[in-house]
């Protein structure tokens, strides 16, 4: 059966799903920034090397990405941190919708910063 | 020209309808060709295919009109009540497809074991406890005080399941209590002739309580009441952390 044929087929799931998503690969993505990071300190040529790999625009356009996952995951948590400790709003469908608009906003400005 | 019966014969559509047939785990969806009626429920349809097709087809309802909550089903993927859905806005592709609500044993067919979900209400403390007599003077509550609100907002719960269904954490965690028990016992955190506040806190804020929803709102979504179960359990959510720091101090 297709997703849209579900009881999942509503926007807020897909807020949370996405949520999810989002928190998963940062979390897999970070012990590769910090490992990268700590070249500064074990062989600064080396992470030199990598910076200059990293102006590549392949590079640049999965950097947006991940800009695009930082930004909705923390747009996507202040949501839940408003929902579950703030008066209730029935405005949910348009929190999650702005805190996608925004982190789009986000990640496009870091790409046209970068290119 | 044949006669006026003929004629109906010939107009008369009919929809595919796959049903659900089995017990316990194992089952099968069954096809049966339906006459389509210009008004007509879902629960029309399963009523139509046990009084016409195959009388052993089991299912449960008991008032048709929106307020017993027994006959909820899935219906082309989504838990809905089938005596107030009509299937002009379900039908998808001229097929209806029905089967027993999701997150509960299948007794029979279209028939769920609804003990379970029951079961989570006792276990959420969704019992009144109260604090007077019949002796004593009734507690003059105004309807516009804030707590009352918070009450209305959530009491009009026909115990249909369709939010147990709808939650993906029920299907991942069998001890969550569910939206319906946590709503319930929402209403009586705020029932100011209730005596069991503190045990009520308690019996939320456990394994399986109210701090495992992950606010996908699907309960909200498939209320057929429009109530909102989250906004009930982000409110035990607040009231059980303000009870965990006075502990504290």
């Amino acid at each position: 059966m297709s997703l849209a044929r579900t009881h999942r087929s509503h926007p807020l799931w897909y807020a949370y799903a996405l949520h999810r998503v989002s928190g998963l690969l940062l979390a897999l993505f970070l012990p590769l920034h910090f490992w990268v990071l700590s070249f500064a300190l074990t062989d600064p040529a080396r992470l030199d090397g990598f910076l200059h790999w990293a102006d590549l625009p392949a590079v640049k356009l999965a950097e947006f990405g991940l800009v695009f996952l930082l930004a909705v995951h923390m747009f996507g948590g202040l949501r839940l941190i408003a929902l579950e400790f703030l008066p209730w709003s029935g405005r949910q469908k348009a929190y999650a919708a702005a805190a996608a608009a925004l982190a789009f906003l986000v990640a496009g400005l870091f790409l046209l910063r970068a290119v | 020209m044949g006669n006026a019966v003929d004629i109906v014969a010939e107009r008369e559509t009919h929809m595919t309808v796959r049903v659900w047939r089995g017990q316990g785990d194992q089952g099968r969806y069954e096809s049966f060709e339906v006459p389509e009626r210009e008004n007509q429920t879902v629960l029309d349809v399963v009523t139509w295919i046990q009084q016409n097709a195959d009388p052993s087809l089991s299912y449960r309802y008991a008032c048709r009109v929106g307020m017993c909550g027994s006959c909820a089903m899935t219906v082309n993927g989504k838990p809905r009540w089938t005596c107030r859905t009509h299937v002009q806005k379900v039908l998808d592709g001229g097929i209806l497809e029905i089967a027993p609500l999701r997150n509960m044993p299948v007794i029979k067919d279209l028939a769920a074991d609804m003990s379970g979900f029951f079961d989570k209400w006792v276990a959420a403390e969704g019992v009144f406890h109260p604090t007077a007599t019949r002796t004593d003077e009734i507690p003059k509550i105004d309807p516009r005080e804030e707590r009352r609100v918070e009450i209305d907002n959530a009491i009009e719960c026909i115990n249909c399941g369709i939010c147990y269904a709808a939650c993906d954490v029920v299907a991942a965690n069998p001890d969550y209590l569910g939206p319906a028990a946590l709503n319930r016992a929402w209403t009586l955190v705020n029932d100011q002739k209730d005596g069991a506040r503190d045990a009520r806190l308690a019996a939320v804020s456990g394994g399986g309580g109210c701090h495992n929803c992950h606010s996908q709102q699907g309960c909200v979504q498939h209320c057929p009441n429009d109530l909102n179960p989250t906004a009930s359990i982000a409110g035990l959510k607040r009231e059980t952390a303000k009870s965990f720091f006075k502990w504290r101090r």
